[in-house]
């Protein structure tokens, strides 16, 4: 296969799972925000869904206030926010036609038809009409977009850098995803504002837990030896915060938010049969091989896919690949969370993105001989 | 144009012969019907992306991104309907003129015994803006330039009110609308089903098919099993649809120049598993931009060193580079005599008689005449470029005089045809429209099409311009057994 039919391939698949992921938080914020809750909170999670995405930045130059409507319509209809669903739409239908040929008829047409109605749903106002309506619509577009190609594709070349740009973008949303929920109740711990101890006593947190935490987010590898000396009691102070009824009732909502982005919401019940606990949600969404949005889940596909293309300059690229397969599939979340969650995602990001680089450059990218 | 010549009705208003069984048909459909089957076509058409950029046009659906505009040709329900037994002369007549001319390209880069024996003047071929010196002595597999050629041809009204074809011109270089008339032929049999169970209409789908034994039966002689890849501008081109639909039928790889190199006057492409072999390129690229060597140097659609990898046998163009000298239209009045120069035949295909503008005696006549004329540019194409005179403002008509003065070489003028007409359905109603034929004949080993071609329609009333660019449509074309 060409190198450039391959890397079409590889962003049409990314983007296409990069707007279901976007659709996915928009859309459990915004269930979020219809709840009953401060000002500030509601804030924080949209800022949190922009962070997520590296835009605070940005959107702050363009837009200032943080409101739902402004962000909404930035992470979706924003043709200059190259993370816009709108934007994802269009980049996996350019790259779909770019290799139209390759694609069976009905992954073509799957793909032109969601730009087409995308079109269609932005000129009705769809998406400020009924948000929950329209992200469910998207989140259907990239299942259908999956299904199709699952369906009908040959299972040669093509299909695998497909399911390598799905599965590589998937856990690098999910990483980012975990990192930003924990880091915002991290936040919350420190006492950075004057809302700090009221919310300590909200998400039911000792201090010298959340100290811990803290100094293995910021300080990342030195501080290691200190937090993994708190591993151990930490989960034991959480679990005995959650007892407290408020706080019980808050956690119950920020973290089965979490889940729910990922659909991961009735997963953890039929997993856990118990009340939700942040180290749990955690050890789903990290270790659980049998989570679909897991990073388990996510690296153990890329590996198996990136084998059965392997070609003679890819060795070092699946080795990679292997290595961080291996390390989800042998890891533990208490370790996980010794060494600090911060740290250990900041990490993952940063060889989920060296594994992409490595797959550019072993297939993609043309190389002369 | 007194008279007119109409596909469907005689000039007493009777429905031909073989319209009769679709003019039954037609009587019986609520006029709701069609509207709704045509919406259905555009919706259809529309999510399968079958759509052609215009060039220099505003965006006018969104759906471009960043680069052209993405419209849909106009796709008109009714049928044109060729009885078989015309089409077999047709047939015959085009596998002559595509024969001579192939000849004709292989001895002007040979021997020239045309030139020589004054049958063609000779600093009208070599003075060619098309005519490529670096083709000369150059041998190509099986002596064969033009694999794939697009000849159009209209119906002209008679004075007695018959009608004859003419072909109006020979498209030798890259052809483009077969995959129209293959997606006109499918979306036909799925609006009308009945239609194919009640007419015995002949099919055009293994076009395809054709297409790759031809291409494959002129591969580099030493290759057994030769890589076959259709060479692309890229997607913003208007005809990329085109080339990605034929690429994926025939199941071959769809390149563009930055994916192939040459390495020792051999070609490549690249590929996930490394450098491959590539032996056939059915390329959808201009001569001037296939190689950056040796033709424009800022081309970016081509690839350093294929001249060379060519020239030296190594790798099949298709078509060959210099394929323009026989279809530029200053060399067009040419062809009957070619055909009978080459093949000692009589040519069965009429030309239109045409003026030559360099010609001091029929430049007198254009200009006095430009009122009546159709005036064209010789290397002009796609309906750009030129002046239907009957039609034109006498503003247009001024302009284009003071081109011809300043230039007379540069174009050629023909009487305005009365191009035969064939229902359409436009806003209006059903009323009658201008069309062409675009038959597509593929020389390898052996010279062969698939019956009918590409219809196109002038949907403006009057218009005789059938170009997509220019606001045309398409018909799906019947070759009906009686």
């Amino acid at each position: 296969m060409l190198s450039r039919t391959a890397d079409h391939l590889f962003w049409m698949a990314r983007y296409m799972e990069r707007a279901e992921n976007t659709a996915r938080m928009l859309d459990v914020n915004y269930q979020m925000s219809l709840l009953p809750q401060s000002e500030d909170a509601a804030e924080r999670g949209w800022r949190g869904l922009l962070s997520i995405s590296e835009l605070s930045h940005d959107f702050a130059k363009r837009h200032g206030k943080v409101t739902p409507k402004s962000v909404i319509e930035y992470m979706v209809s924003d043709a200059d926010n190259g993370s816009s669903i709108r934007s994802c739409l269009m980049a996996a239908r350019e790259n779909a036609r770019a290799v139209r040929g390759t694609l069976t008829t009905e992954v073509w047409e799957t793909q032109n038809q969601t730009w087409l109605e995308f079109q269609r749903m932005i000129a009705s106002d769809a998406f400020e009409r009924g948000p929950a309506e329209a992200f469910e619509w998207v989140k259907f577009r990239s299942h259908l977009s999956r299904g199709v190609t699952v369906g009908t594709m040959l299972q040669d070349e093509a299909f695998h850098f497909l399911r390598i740009g799905s599965f590589l973008e998937r856990a690098d949303n999910t990483a980012r995803m975990l990192d930003v929920k924990f880091h915002a109740v991290e936040n919350d711990f420190v006492g950075f504002g004057p809302d700090a101890a009221a919310a300590r006593l909200r998400y039911g947190m000792s201090s010298s837990q959340s100290q811990s935490q803290n100094q293995s987010a910021g300080g990342a590898s030195q501080s290691q030896s200190q937090s993994q000396s708190g591993g151990g009691s930490q989960r034991q102070s959480q679990s005995q915060g959650a007892e407290n009824g408020k706080d019980v009732e808050f956690d119950f909502y920020h973290w089965s938010a979490v889940l729910r982005s990922v659909s991961g919401f009735e997963v953890y019940r039929k997993v856990y049969r118990n009340v939700i606990r942040p180290e749990k949600v955690a050890e789903l969404l990290i270790l659980r091989p049998d989570m679909p949005r897991s990073l388990a889940a996510c690296m153990h596909e890329v590996v198996s896919n990136l084998q059965r293309v392997a070609n003679e300059q890819s060795k070092d690229t699946l080795r990679l690949a292997g290595r961080l397969d291996a390390d989800l599939q042998y890891g533990r979340i208490d370790e996980i969370i010794a060494t600090g969650l911060h740290a250990y995602l900041t990490q993952f990001l940063e060889r989920v993105n060296s594994l992409g680089a490595g797959i550019g450059r072993d297939f993609l990218v043309p190389v002369r001989p | 144009m007194t008279v007119g010549f109409d596909e469907m009705r005689g000039m007493d208003g009777a429905v031909r012969e073989h319209y009769g069984g679709y003019d039954r048909w037609l009587a019986e459909q609520p006029p709701q019907a069609m509207r709704t089957r045509r919406d259905e076509a555009e919706v259809i058409f529309r999510r399968v992306g079958i759509t052609f950029a215009v060039y220099g046009a505003k965006d006018d659906d969104a759906s471009g991104g960043n680069g052209g505009t993405e419209r849909l040709i106009p796709f008109d329900l009714i049928p044109r309907v060729i009885p078989a037994d015309e089409w077999r002369e047709m047939e015959r007549g085009l596998r002559q003129r595509v024969t001579a001319l192939n000849r004709f390209i292989h001895d002007v880069y040979h021997g020239q015994e045309i030139l020589k024996a004054g049958v063609v003047p000779a600093d009208q071929v070599l003075g060619n803006a098309q005519y490529r010196a670096e083709m000369k002595g150059v041998d190509v597999a099986g002596d064969v330039y033009s694999h794939i050629a697009g000849i159009d041809i209209v119906r002209a009204a008679n004075a007695d009110g018959t009608g004859s074809y003419y072909v109006l011109e020979d498209n030798l270089r890259v052809p483009s609308g077969v995959s129209y008339m293959l997606e006109n032929r499918k979306m036909m049999m799925r609006l009308f089903p009945e239609l194919f169970s009640q007419h015995r209409i002949a099919p055009v789908a293994h076009y395809p098919d054709l297409l790759l034994e031809t291409l494959r039966s002129v591969a580099p002689a030493a290759v057994n099993d030769p890589t076959v890849v259709v060479l692309t501008p890229g997607m913003y081109n208007s005809a990329y649809f085109e080339h990605a639909f034929l690429a994926q039928q025939m199941g071959i790889e769809l390149v563009e120049g930055q994916d192939l190199f040459v390495d020792d006057n051999f070609v490549y492409m690249r590929t996930t598993q490394g450098p491959k072999r590539v032996d056939v390129i059915y390329r959808r690229v201009d001569d001037d931009f296939l190689d950056p060597l040796a033709f424009r140097k800022d081309s970016t659609l081509g690839c350093e060193g294929l001249l060379g990898a060519y020239r030296a046998g190594n790798v099949t163009l298709s078509n060959a580079i210099g394929t323009g000298v026989a279809d530029d239209k200053s060399i067009y009045p040419f062809v009957p005599k070619m055909i009978e120069f080459y093949l000692g035949e009589r040519p069965i295909l009429q030309n239109v008689p045409t003026y030559v503008c360099r010609d001091p005696a029929d430049l007198g006549y254009v200009l006095e005449h430009l009122g009546e004329l159709v005036v064209k540019e010789v290397h002009g194409a796609g309906g750009y470029g030129m002046l239907v005179g009957p039609a034109a403002t006498q503003a247009e008509i001024e302009d284009f005089r003071g081109a011809l003065k300043a230039d007379p070489a540069r174009y050629i003028a023909q009487p305005t045809l009365a191009l035969s007409t064939c229902p359409t359905f436009v806003e209006s109603g059903i009323a009658p429209r201008h069309i062409d034929l675009r038959p597509f004949v593929l020389s390898g080993k052996t010279v062969q099409m698939v019956p009918g071609g590409l219809t196109r329609v002038a949907l403006k009333e009057g218009s005789l311009v059938v170009n997509s660019s220019q606001g045309g449509g398409t018909k799906d074309t019947w070759i009906l057994e009686a």
